[in-house]
């Protein structure tokens, strides 16, 4: 792969700028957060030009952002965050990428480390079997007729109402777990058909059961209104997304988009950019769609949440009450929303598009539940599966600058060729092991091309993170064990 | 000749297909893209589907092409080794795509392929090759 080489404008320790001259067609310059030991890894390939590429989409307003674990994506960059005015912008369904809400969320638990560790076989055991993960994998869940159009109104609701998960599980999901303005009419046969099997179900990929241990706390106050409240205190991550379903809205949109920028005159450098104007028809028929799918993913997890508590209570002979599996928060990490924010000193409606990016909202934002009011949005970045991953807090700063959003993870450096050229699945199996991670998968090659040294180094991630104040670093964990789809 | 080569992305993975005509190196893609899935020689020929596809241009076709055959995988379970590509012209495809249900027994999934991507798309009408890029 080619290696980027424009020139960047140094602002501080952790900001870097590509002007709006870099190429032309550029309407807003380039922010990108980063350190300088990572910008040499971010120049290896063509991240950067990505950035420039979604610049130039119409309505753009002050920059297009590379967060910290921006890595070269296919259209937009990984990590990549760009906000349109509503009344000139496009919303590009390549800018929320084919995996709609793939997100994140993290259950704590009332136990310590000690509690589970001669059981971790057992509990993994159990979690492997009782979430149905990797390719082809088909869910336990029988949808009939049009349920799956409930499911896609209703998202985690649909679900707690099934009876999978509880009533309070919803306050701590972004949106309630359940945009608002979906429209299943919107949603095609093809990606109803992928979807309607595939809910309550894992994936492949990135995609991940992890069971960690609290390794570090930094705002001890801040983490204990999370729930996060001693070292070693055992918490899961439940990192999955809207499955074929999603995959099939992006295609049949991304597809819809082009004959629209026909029909409206808009040019991309690149054409899985491609976007049609928010107000139109065609962006009000995506965006209804993209909610559908996002609701979808996460009556998905919600499902999956269900499952993880009746297989740990079970493993451990817990009540519920006692194993105190409460979800702190989920975020999701592939999608755009209209939101209001103030640009250049004025209130604006803009389309955000976040692609490997979290939203990061401020103590006392509106959008926030009563719960975290005082301390901000959980921010939730899961790392590789052999080092650490974080809960940080959304700031004022993040709203000022970024959009309220923050980086979304680790962010790969390594292809997945390379990663299984370095390694064998048996032998990072056997790494992982002998740092004491219990893991369980389907696929040895799936685990290869997730092995540890194919990322970034997630504390670097996040130590640009919060040094440029976009979001706050709370408690760092330890993975002990693994289910890799 | 050689049907196809993988290429390296950081996140993806992509290939190169190449063919004595585009009717060929299509289908060569598609032969590849499952290549990528599974191993094609465990496929065997047991079920036909009829594909056709219809685009504003060469370079969406080529992507529906791919993206109909991985919605076959995906919601209906079915490994594709062969495809007869008996009409291609810049905007229609027609096919018969051979191969058989996945089983598990059978065959080994080595990724999971979410979409051909426009990415990079690339099609070269003198050499008969065609490039493209997958989300993983």
């Amino acid at each position: 792969m080619p290696k980027w080489t424009g020139t960047l404008e140094q602002i501080d320790e952790y900001r870097w700028r590509i002007p709006q001259s870099y190429k032309p067609g550029m309407r807003v310059p380039e922010l990108i957060f980063a350190d300088k030991a990572m910008l040499a890894h971010i120049r290896e390939d063509q991240a950067l030009e990505q950035v420039a590429n979604v610049a130039t989409l119409p309505g753009i307003v002050n920059y297009s952002m590379a967060m910290p674990d921006i890595h070269w994506g296919y259209g937009f960059p990984i990590g990549g965050v760009a906000a349109m005015r509503i009344t000139d912008g496009v919303v590009s369904p390549g800018g929320v990428g084919f995996d709609i809400n793939c997100g994140v969320r993290i259950l704590r638990t009332n136990l310590v480390y000690d509690e589970i560790k001669a059981r971790m076989k057992e509990l993994m055991d159990g979690l492997f079997n009782s979430v149905p993960s990797g390719v082809g994998s088909a869910g336990k869940i029988r949808l009939r007729g049009k349920e799956i159009d409930d499911v896609l109104v209703k998202g985690s609701r649909w679900a707690v109402n099934m009876g999978y998960g509880r009533r309070e599980d919803l306050a701590a999901t972004e949106e309630n777990g359940e945009l608002p303005g979906a429209d299943p009419d919107r949603v095609s046969g093809r990606a109803k058909e992928r979807g309607t099997p595939q809910l309550g179900t894992l994936g492949s990929g990135n995609h991940f059961l992890e069971v960690a241990v609290v390794d570090e706390i930094y705002e001890p106050e801040t983490a204990a209104v999370m729930g996060i409240d001693r070292p070693n205190q055992v918490v899961l991550f439940i990192h999955c997304g809207s499955r074929g379903l999603g995959h099939q809205v992006a295609d049949d949109y991304i597809r819809y988009m082009m004959t629209a920028m026909t029909k409206y005159g808009i040019n991309v450098p690149d054409r899985q950019l491609a976007g049609g104007p928010i107000k139109s028809t065609e962006g009000q028929a995506y965006l209804a769609a993209m909610r559908g799918a996002a609701n979808f993913a996460w009556a998905n997890r919600q499902c999956i949440t269900h499952w993880v508590r009746e297989t740990f209570c079970k493993v451990l002979e817990l009540s519920d009450r006692d194993a105190g599996l409460e979800l702190i928060y989920d975020v999701t990490h592939n999608i755009a929303k209209i939101e209001e924010h103030v640009v250049n000193g004025k209130k604006e409606t803009l389309c955000v598009h976040r692609k490997g990016a979290t939203r990061a909202f401020p103590a006392g934002h509106p959008a926030l539940p009563p719960q975290y009011a005082g301390i901000g949005q959980p921010v939730l970045i899961p790392g590789d599966m052999g080092r650490f991953s974080y809960v940080l807090v959304g700031s004022e700063q993040a709203m000022k600058e970024t959009f309220g959003s923050t980086c979304h993870g680790a962010g790969r450096m390594q292809s997945r060729t390379a990663a299984k050229k370095h390694q064998s699945g048996r032998e990072v199996l056997n790494a992982l092991q002998a740092r004491g991670i219990t893991v369980r998968t389907g696929s040895l090659g799936g685990l290869a091309e997730e092995a540890s040294e194919a990322y970034k180094d997630v504390n670097a991630v996040v130590g640009v993170a919060h040094g440029a104040g976009i979001s706050r670093r709370v408690a760092r964990t330890r993975p002990v064990g693994v289910v890799k789809g | 000749m050689r049907k196809y080569r993988l290429t390296e992305h950081t996140a993806d993975i992509g290939l190169v297909a190449y063919g004595s005509n585009l009717s060929e190196t299509f289908a060569n893609a598609a032969y590849g893209m499952f290549a990528i899935i599974t191993n094609p020689r465990k496929i065997r020929e047991r079920e036909s589907r009829r594909v056709q596809i219809s685009a504003l241009d060469t370079e969406i076709l080529l992507a529906e092409w791919l993206n109909r055959l991985i919605y076959y995988f995906d919601a209906r379970m079915l490994l594709f080794k062969r495809f007869e590509i008996s009409e291609l012209s810049d905007t229609h495809l027609t096919s018969v795509c051979h191969g058989e249900k996945f089983d598990a027994a059978r065959h080994e999934i080595k990724m999971g392929i979410k979409a051909a991507t426009y990415h990079n798309l690339a099609i070269d009408r003198a050499k008969n090759r065609v490039r493209v890029l997958f989300d993983i």
